[in-house]
């Protein structure tokens, strides 16, 4: 036998390395170790009676999780920092990760990622850069940007998102940018232009987690009613962006009683005392009168008083657990996932309840059926956008009403300009009739809960 | 840039939180349960940890754990768990033993006596019910985790443990519209709504409008108040005529009455004693000794005001909900509420002193701010027992009636319970658990298997479990996946967070999470 050149002993001892690397699941190089990913391994490389119909147990399952399989986390605070963690030690490696805020104080007790030197920077660069180097060959991407700032062309290169959000409005966004991305063949959805959707919340001792197939499965907006008004703050907002008058009582409460202690040392601020509310009411108005907020009463402010719900570390981390166990299932199929909502209460022992939530046939979102609005043309346009703004299963913001009058498009209101608004303002108390608007034609309207255009068709009654 | 220290905000309170900075807490074995359960107390800030561990960390156990880095593998878990963990809050002070906690019980059990409570991970059953016994003798509360493959297990195990602040979500209002004490009698006879002017008229707070209302409808109908649905409807008609009307007959908008209406029905619920209070005053911790704790003291002396200046019923709690008011009518009605309450735990606190005399102990033991706070919790006391892990465990006195009733429906998590007993058997009878290793799969389901039938047999528990469970738990391998250790974590933690301040209610006592399929149970064992 002729012997081998080389550079063919050198091909060969690079292939005999690789292949050694591949039979151990690694990705090369000094990242990994021996025993890395055996507790994952055991439930991607061996067949079980419960896994899902599709599964098939292989060493490939573990590297698609770590080459190739794209998640995006929504949000970088309690929920966020969880998920992060929860991912990367479950082999996912190519997550990005988006939040529009920047670590404040009193973030620190929970969103566990952060320390007080990091005060001031992005959520989304730190927590990165934190599992970056705890977890070696973690490839988290931060994004230091609101939701609504990236496209579609974003969002449709994961395979799934997973949301960790303070806020039904940005959930419903998001929501609705993921139903944007769907492809309809003769009525039916494409499969492979759906992103699946995993979304987690928590208040208090409460928690939810969910599975939103779009186009498939319940979306938010089939279930708006099961989110009650939301009456918690985060604390972020509170101590540097308030805007509402519940925001000022909470800084008062907070910031300002603790530093003045203005019954005594050590005596706590006590809800149902007449005296100490009255401190916090009139500190609570010059805080507001800073911001131009209006609204502070002595009533509200006994009223956050007594009702505020602080975030829990605890139920982040279930929750979030919960919700990465979700999207490890969804990405391996190696189980079968939730189906599709799981609500966890610990107040009083532990309770969880698992049903599947059913989609609204008239679905706003996702039902793909345009939405009529019944009005009589003597109505004004302010009742209009008192229903879109009221009704349950809508709960609009600050809806932004176009319509094609006589050929032309012509905007009737929208508040987010000020000049616009200004101009459009008159047209809230004209009629329907007046504004020229006929019977069956299509009012389209633009909102902050989803990204696309809700079109909808007038119907005149009697 | 300033740096603002802020207070930790919590459900629990400042004396809560208190409870919190003095606890001492003892995690065994750093494994990825242990250190996420730890990570969900260090952040809001106990006291101290301990952590016992004897075991090096192995590549595995960097895998899953945020609190391992790779360059602690050989070296002690206990001690490389506790530097990274010890990292998240300065203010807690993280603490190690380097040793087993077998060994640990055999030269020196008494260890275990200093702490709040101690929180047993991935323990095999005889070191698990070793602890149990020597923690249940010194009174310490004990958690017991363990994470199997996709199945998360908690079990408490703790002798009595009072609730004074159980927070409930739905509690009823404690208005006393029924049984007007004098104060409030005085109060309500202050006010003439027919004589008020428009704008006193729509801010006088429902209560009032509710109890004047009750009077005219008492006296109209020999004393009593409305009871089936067609009177509260009458009731509720009366109350809507009471609005305001302008010069065209038409009714105001009246928000203050519209709430009246709303809150006929609850308002009319008679005031009683909850009948989870009237179990505690009949139980026999209510004869008080030198030993008893403070908890049974005072309710010992608010049974005793029920029976003397309470006229049967419970002090005053003290509230009242938000309501449409002006600020001074609600203040004023708020205060009558609040000084009532000052006067009955006043009255409480004659009892409670009377009864530490009694047993030779000084009045300054139990003070007047905790005497307060269980009076305006009264209605909401619960106490907590959980039966031993040498109970569960034992043959005469296992509970045989819960595990063959849930066994029956198809989808119960008893079958899990049933499955850890039997891994832990097989670890027993082989020193390892089922599937490990790849080639041991196969071999060990019918091990396993061995181990379930002996189980049931010894129990004499008539029930099937199928093969497909005994297949799935050796193809779990013991493994610890981290998702399933975090959920775990935070249940846990929370767990350890009631039992540490006493606030809430912690489960009693065996909770089991199904990760398969996101759901769980909690059983009585």
């Amino acid at each position: 036998m002729a012997e081998m050149d080389e550079p063919e002993k050198k091909r060969r001892r690079v292939v005999e390395l690789t292949e050694n690397m591949i039979v151990d699941g690694v990705c090369g190089g000094s990242c990994e170790w021996e025993g890395r990913w055996n507790h994952v391994k055991k439930f991607l490389e061996r067949s079980g009676p419960f896994t899902h119909p599709d599964f098939e147990p292989s060493a490939e399952c573990l590297q698609f999780l770590i080459d190739t399989c794209k998640i995006l986390v929504i949000g970088a605070g309690g929920l966020g920092c969880e998920l992060l963690k929860d991912l990367a030690l479950s082999g996912f490696r190519n997550i990005d990760v988006v939040d529009m805020d920047t670590i404040d104080v009193s973030n620190l007790n929970r969103q566990f990622l952060f320390r007080s030197k990091d005060v001031g920077r992005p959520k989304a660069d730190v927590a990165a850069d934190f599992i970056n180097s705890r977890i070696p060959g973690c490839r988290v991407v931060p994004h230091f940007k609101k939701i609504q700032d990236l496209d579609e062309t974003f969002y449709r290169q994961f395979h799934i998102i997973v949301c960790g959000l303070d806020s039904i409005v940005a959930r419903r966004w998001m929501n609705g940018m993921l139903l944007s991305l769907l492809v309809y063949e003769d009525g039916e959805v494409d499969q492979t232009s759906v992103v699946p959707l995993v979304d987690g919340g928590t208040e208090g001792f409460k928690g939810n987690a969910r599975v939103i197939l779009p186009g498939l499965t319940a979306c938010v907006d089939c279930t708006l009613e099961l989110y009650p008004p939301q009456i918690n703050f985060p604390m972020c907002t509170i101590a540097t962006m308030p805007r509402l008058p519940e925001h000022c009582v909470e800084y008062v409460r907070i910031l300002q009683w603790p530093k003045e202690m203005p019954f005594g040392d050590g005596v706590a601020l006590d809800g149902d005392d007449p005296e100490h509310i009255q401190w916090v009411f009139q500190r609570s108005l010059e805080r507001s009168a800073e911001f131009n907020i209006t609204g502070v009463t002595y009533r509200l402010t006994q009223g956050v008083v007594k009702r505020i719900i602080p975030a829990v570390a605890s139920t982040n981390a279930v929750i979030a657990a919960a919700c990465a166990t979700e999207v490890f299932k969804l990405a391996t199929s190696a189980y079968v996932p939730l189906s599709n909502y799981m609500v966890f209460n610990d107040v009083d022992g532990l309770y969880t309840y698992t049903f599947e939530a059913e989609r609204k046939e008239n679905c706003s979102a996702c039902s793909q059926i345009p939405q009529d609005l019944r009005f009589t043309p003597s109505s004004t346009l302010q009742e209009v956008l008192n229903y879109l703004t009221e009704s349950a299963s809508l709960q609009m913001k600050s809806p932004a009403v176009t319509a094609t009058v006589e050929g032309k498009s012509k905007t009737l209101y929208l508040q987010s300009v000020a000049s616009i608004e200004q101009r459009t303002r008159p047209n809230l108390s004209k009629s329907l009739r007046e504004l020229g608007l006929t019977d069956g034609q299509e009012l389209a309207v633009a909102d902050v809960t989803t990204p696309q255009t809700m079109l909808f068709r007038l119907c005149f009654t009697s | 840039m300033f740096l603002v220290v802020f207070p930790t905000i919590s459900l629990w309170g400042d004396h809560g939180q208190e409870a919190l900075e003095n606890a001492h807490v003892c995690l065994i074995n750093a494994t990825a349960t242990g250190t996420e359960i730890l990570k969900n107390l260090v952040l809001p800030g106990i006291g101290a940890f301990t952590i016992v561990d004897g075991h090096t960390v192995a590549g595995e156990d960097v895998g899953n754990n945020f609190f391992l880095s790779s360059n602690s593998i050989g070296k002690n878990r206990a001690q490389a768990a506790t530097e990274l963990l010890q990292e998240l809050n300065s203010d807690v002070s993280g603490n190690f033993v380097e040793e087993s906690p077998d060994k640990l019980l055999d030269n020196d059990p008494e260890f275990f006596h200093r702490f709040t409570i101690v929180i047993g991970v991935q323990l095999p059953e005889s070191t698990c019910l070793r602890l149990g016994s020597v923690l249940w003798s010194a009174s310490v509360p004990y958690l017991v985790c363990k994470t199997y493959g996709l199945i998360g297990y908690m079990r408490l195990v703790v002798q009595e443990h009072t609730v004074i602040e159980s927070h409930p979500d739905n509690a009823l209002e404690d208005l006393r519209l029924d049984q007007p004490f004098d104060e409030f009698k005085n109060h309500i006879n202050s006010y003439d709504l027919t004589s008020m002017e428009k704008k006193d008229h729509s801010h006088t707070p429902w209560i009032i409008i509710v109890a004047k209302y009750l009077d005219r409808w008492l006296s109209e109908h020999d004393g009593q108040p409305p009871k089936n649905y067609k009177e509260k409807e009458s009731f509720r008609q009366m109350i809507r005529e009471g609005i305001l009307k302008n010069l065209n007959g038409v009714p105001e908008d009246e928000e203050n009455f519209d709430e009246a209406i709303k809150n006929v029905n609850t308002a009319l619920n008679p005031t009683k004693i909850p009948s989870a209070v009237e179990d505690l005053f009949s139980s026999g911790q209510c004869n008080i000794t030198a030993q008893s704790p403070s908890f049974w003291v005072m309710l010992r002396a608010v049974k005793e005001f029920v029976h003397s200046e309470g006229s049967g019923n419970l002090p005053v709690r003290g509230t009242i909900p938000d309501m449409i008011a002006d600020s001074q009518k609600f203040i004023n009605l708020q205060n009558i509420y609040r000084e009532k309450a000052l006067q009955d735990s006043a009255a409480v606190a004659k009892h409670v002193e009377s009864l530490l005399q009694s047993v030779g102990k000084p009045a300054e033991s139990i003070s007047e701010r905790d005497i307060k706070l269980f009076c305006k919790n009264a209605a909401f006391l619960r106490v907590v027992c959980c039966r031993s892990l040498a109970e569960e465990y034992h043959v005469d006195s296992v509970n045989k009636d819960e595990i063959t009733s849930c066994m029956d429906s198809p989808d119960s998590e008893m079958v899990f319970y049933l499955m850890l007993r039997a891994v832990d058997r097989f670890y027993q009878l082989h020193s390892r658990y089922p599937g490990v290793y790849n080639y041991q799969v196969e071999e060990d389901i019918s091990k396993l298997k061995l181990c379930v039938n002996s189980l049931l047999q010894e129990y004499n528990l008539n029930v099937n479990i199928k093969d497909d469970y005994i297949h799935e738990f050796c193809r779990y391998g013991a493994a610890e996946p981290h998702t399933v250790s975090a959920f775990l974590g935070g249940s846990a933690a929370q767990e350890a967070i009631k039992i540490i301040s006493h606030q809430f209610v912690p489960f009693n006592n065996t909770f089991i999470y199904n990760a398969m399929s996101q759901t769980s149970a909690t059983y009585q064992l």
